[in-house]
């Protein structure tokens, strides 16, 4: 069942550039729902014809990535992030561009490596010996992904872009159990969550919901380094009630606390003060729309080594399952 | 080209009333209809001349960074407020205009010689600083300026050097500029002129406008940083004066549909356009408010490189005008096919 | 009225948990509506309305939600981790009485570690995730009664300083609530030409997110948010600051139509009430600032109320001044010409 997994993070799709990844969903899923549509922003929309209030789950299918902006004299190509990029977790670290040709990410003449690195200061090697070599490699615009296997371990899964592609994961399996349901349903699988929740912010335009339930990642806090969190991994699926771009709308959050009790899923509260998913942008669409989130404890955020419980995705799975077949009404 | 009598023209956010009739007049000959809407922004709509029910949105914001008037002193110096993104380095000693009846103004702070040795290393701050306008005490300012009257940058328009011009308010008097000289020129498809007001506070006009129109297609002319200065390390460097047209593919608010800009790009490069890439990533237009508008709007954003943008005296190269045009016009023109 | 800020300013309500004063903020606009109800974001929403159908609308808002905390953890101890719900200053936590809006309200008091197993030294201030929330309970009876997410409201009575001068929590922006039902008050029996709607809205503390929505949903043709701005104190200087008792603060700038800042103008002179003058450059950091931008865009006036120590339990106003901002609004309200507003931008 985690191969589908596996096949997700292994297609790059960095935000702005969703195709790969967009194509890959739209095959897995067409069986299972009525039409499927993309939108101008690139948002994969699924539509479940139903009787009921509209019910929209979202997922973002874009991950952290780098755009080529400019080259050096030595065939440096220089790069700016797509999405919150980290220069430490990126310094050494493999990147591959969207056309096929890889590279190193290395530090340039004046960045300080251990004080106030800047992404600035860093540069994309990809063999070239000078300009005209890196402009033909990597043109101005392309866009690329970090590189990171998939391994699994101890109850783990480990892979770059497990932001967010667990998230799609988890509700393409849903869709495909499902056995019936009451809403009338949209899956929509968003694009450039990591710039600015932006392509939430269409689709919810478009599909107009009564009530939406986003499936994201957050933050565990059971390593060392982490903030003082109160959420662990393998303790279950997390349902959020607040973090710094949405306050979850009882509605929504009290059906998903009463069916993890009616079916005995596993799960956790979450009150943050920081991180914000697709929430954000969709809770404020409109004259509003009722939102909960669905999240997954992730260790080392936005690095090559984002790290997931396998149990904790089977939660989620059943959880939105039992809530896509059981409804909000 | 309209240039010298724009960039004449006060029109800090929210007080872009000049700007905005001098354009309603230039375009009221050569559109089917304008609507002015609830926060400024001024739309010419012209029947395109196919029937294609498409329409082409261009954009280009009236406003210009300035201050506000924030407080009276009693000895009747005007403390101020930014409006828009203003490094106070560029204020000490710049002459300005007060409100709507423009009365010269100076900016004001202590002399150098009683300023402390930390202070003179410092940056001054919005603060620190006052327009004078010559008043003899609050009650005699109070006669000619109140609360909340903006202030505009004087500066004069000259031309100067190989084909330059150092103005103010070049972001982005050229785009209102480039769009009425293209409002007389046909298209195939409907097309609507936005000129907006508040982009430099945060894109308001456009958030509004975008969503009014619901255009299938849009294009933003814009005025961007250009940082080909001495010092400045080659991945710092945004755009070149004399480059050409900069077309984005990314910035602080948007990443553009690659595909469309590369179109464009090749129309304007077979054209014998000279285009360029802007270089680096960050900041933000209009484009970031029209392209999330409704469900959407395919957007590309097309700028002129200017130095030292948001002063009083920013300065861009003519032949780059004429490709933001040239790129605005082939795109008008073959945009059945982009 | 003055009662009625007491009152209302002394309950829980904080951002996301605005339906805990519903009922009173439904009673306290019932009188003066012709209906009263909450909309699906929480925004409570009374109408007045025109004998005509089509006729144009205008809004009054005010937000009805106050900061507070969260909780986010419960400790082997029965001790209570928290997050902050708005802009919480953490100077003003240890030592402050909040209650628990468990299974039932509990009372609580903020502790925090001894300084020397604090992460900073004695001179820094205290963090928050320094700090507890004590409610007295074993970690069995507090999960019992305690869930993550559960809502933590101030526990501050309201004091009277001197005569108008009162002090307490969540006056931001109770007090604006309270200015509009004055302005109510006074319009009542008057035929007005539009149709009034009063936006209390929810969540501004977290992002202006209530009038976002509520704004969108009405779309009005014009809009006035009160709130509240920064009174004098001795450290504060003097930009944008406002004496305690100097009537309503009118804004001037790009969030603020020209046609309204000016009118408030002319009728505070003509009516004789006592108003100052403030502009911001960009945001206002009100919900004035979203209303703005929201449906087609909509010409917004801000009023304001000078208050001291904002965001403390201690915030600290002069009852005049809310008085001054009603006066002020029912005055416009009468004078108002939509038609006039319309034609601002058209030269």
């Amino acid at each position: 069942m985690f191969e589908l997994l596996e096949k997700l993070c292994m297609t790059p799709g960095p935000s702005g550039c969703e195709k790969q990844i967009r194509e890959l969903i739209e095959k897995e899923i067409s069986p299972f729902v009525d039409s499927v549509e993309t939108d101008v922003m690139g948002n994969l929309i699924a539509h479940k014809k139903g009787n009921g209030k509209k019910l929209m789950f979202a997922a973002h299918m874009d991950e952290i990535g780098l755009i080529a902006t400019c080259h050096g004299e030595k065939g440096q190509v220089y790069v700016a992030g797509l999405g919150g990029v980290d220069p430490y977790a990126s310094l050494y670290q493999r990147v591959q561009f969207l056309n096929g040709a890889q590279g190193v990410v290395a530090p340039d003449g004046k960045a300080d490596l251990l004080k106030d690195l800047k992404l600035g200061q860093l540069y994309v090697d990809v063999g070239a010996k000078c300009e005209e070599e890196a402009k033909e490699l990597v043109a101005v615009g392309e866009a690329g992904v970090f590189v990171g296997d998939f391994y699994e371990q101890n109850g783990c899964v480990i892979s770059k872009a497990m932001d967010n592609r667990v998230g799609c994961f988890v509700l393409m399996e849903a869709i495909r159990r499902m056995k019936k349901h009451q809403n009338d349903l949209y899956f929509v699988f968003t694009t450039s969550e990591e710039v600015g929740l932006r392509g939430a912010k269409t689709s919810v335009h478009t599909v107009e919901p009564d009530y939406a339930v986003v499936l994201d990642v957050t933050r565990a806090g059971d390593i060392p380094s982490a903030e003082k969190v109160a959420l662990e991994m393998k303790k279950g699926v997390v349902i959020k009630v607040m973090d710094r771009g949405f306050i979850a709308h009882p509605i929504v959050n009290d059906r998903m606390v009463t069916l993890c009790k009616e079916r005995n899923i596993l799960y956790q509260m979450a009150a943050l003060a920081n991180g914000a998913t697709d929430a954000g942008a969709i809770h404020l669409s409109g004259g509003g729309v009722p939102t909960g989130c669905i999240a997954f404890p992730l260790r080392y955020m936005h690095t090559t080594g984002e790290t997931v419980a396998k149990s904790d995705i089977e939660n989620a799975i059943d959880l939105t399952t039992v809530l896509i077949e059981e409804g909000i009404i | 080209m309209y240039l010298s009598e724009l960039t004449k023209l006060p029109g800090v956010s929210g007080n872009e009333n000049c700007v905005r009739s001098f354009i309603k007049e230039k375009v009221e000959p050569f559109c089917d209809r304008i609507e002015i809407d609830s926060i400024g922004n001024l739309l010419a709509f012209k029947k395109g001349y196919m029937d294609t029910g498409k329409t082409l949105m261009l954009c280009a914001h009236m406003d210009e960074v300035g201050l506000i008037v924030s407080r009276i002193t009693e000895e009747g110096f005007l403390k101020f407020k930014t409006v828009g993104g203003i490094d106070p380095r560029v204020l000490v000693s710049k002459r300005v205009l007060v409100g709507n009846k423009q009365l010269p103004g100076v900016i004001g702070r202590k002399a150098i010689h009683l300023l402390s040795a930390d202070e003179r290393k410092q940056a001054p701050k919005v603060k620190e600083l006052y327009v004078d306008i010559g008043a003899k005490n609050k009650k005699d300012a109070e006669k000619r300026v109140a609360v909340g009257d903006y202030i505009a940058f004087a500066s004069r328009t000259v031309t100067f050097g190989d084909n330059l011009m150092k103005a103010k308010a070049l972001d982005d008097r050229v785009g209102c500029s480039v769009m009425l000289e293209l409002l007389k020129e046909p298209c195939p498809w409907d097309l609507c002129f936005a000129f907006t007001v508040q982009e430099e506070v945060g894109l308001r006009g456009a958030k509004v406008c975008a969503k009014r129109v619901k255009p299938d297609l849009a294009l933003v002319l814009e005025g961007t940083t250009c940082s080909d200065t001495p010092g400045t390390d080659v991945s710092g460097v945004s755009t070149r004066l004399g480059g050409g047209a900069a077309l984005s593919l990314i910035d602080g608010a948007t990443v553009y549909n690659r595909e469309l800009v590369l179109k464009l790009h090749k129309l304007a490069t077979d054209a014998g356009v000279t285009v360029q890439f802007k270089q680096t990533a960050t900041g933000g237009n209009d484009a970031g408010a029209i392209h999330l508008a409704s469900g959407g709007v395919p957007t590309v954003s097309v700028s002129i490189p200017a130095r030292y943008i948001h002063s009083p005296s920013s300065v861009i190269s003519l032949s780059d005008y004429e490709a933001v045009r040239e790129t605005a016009r082939l795109l008008m023109q073959e945009v059945d096919n982009v | 009225m003055k009662k009625k800020l007491i009152d209302l300013a002394a309950q829980g309500g904080i951002s996301g948990h605005e339906f805990s004063i519903h009922e009173s903020v439904k009673k306290l606009l019932e009188p003066y509506c012709d209906t009263v109800e909450a909309d699906v974001m929480g925004n409570v929403v009374g109408v007045i309305s025109a004998e005509d159908p089509d006729a144009p609308k205008v809004m009054l808002e005010a937000h009805i939600d106050g900061i507070g905390l969260m909780v986010s953890g419960i400790d082997d101890d029965g001790f209570l981790s928290f997050i902050p719900v708005g802009g919480v200053d953490s100077a003003i936590l240890p030592g402050a009485e909040v209650t628990v809006c468990g299974t039932e309200p509990l009372f609580g008091v903020i502790g925090a570690k001894p300084p020397h197993l604090q992460t900073g030294g004695q001179s820094e201030a205290i963090k928050i995730s320094d700090m507890v929330i004590d409610i007295g309970l074993s970690a069995e009876e507090a999960r019992k009664k305690v869930t993550v997410g559960d809502a933590v409201c101030f526990a501050e009575s309201i004091e009277k300083l001197s005569a108008g001068v009162l002090s307490g929590k969540s006056f931001d922006d109770r007090a604006g609530l309270i200015s509009l039902l004055i302005c109510l008050d006074k319009l009542k029996g008057k035929k007005l030409p539009f149709t009034l709607y009063v936006l209390a809205a929810v969540q501004e503390e977290v992002g202006l997110r209530g009038a976002k929505t509520g704004a969108e949903r009405l779309a009005p043709d014009c809009a006035f948010c009160v709130d509240v701005c920064h009174g004098d104190t001795p450290d504060g200087g003097q930009e944008s600051i406002f004496k305690l008792g100097s009537g309503a603060v009118i804004s001037f700038g790009p969030n603020i139509h020209p046609y309204l800042s000016s009118l408030a103008k002319t009728v505070a002179k003509e009516e004789n009430i006592a108003v100052s003058y403030d502009a911001d450059g960009g945001d206002t950091g009100t919900d004035a600032w979203a209303v703005q931008i929201a449906a087609e865009g909509i010409p917004v006036l801000l009023l304001s109320i000078p208050l001291r120590y904002m965001h403390t339990t201690v915030e600290t106003l002069h009852f005049d001044d809310v008085k001054a901002v009603g006066n002020l609004l029912a005055a416009m309200l009468l004078k108002l010409d939509l038609e006039v507003l319309s034609c601002t931008f058209q030269n």
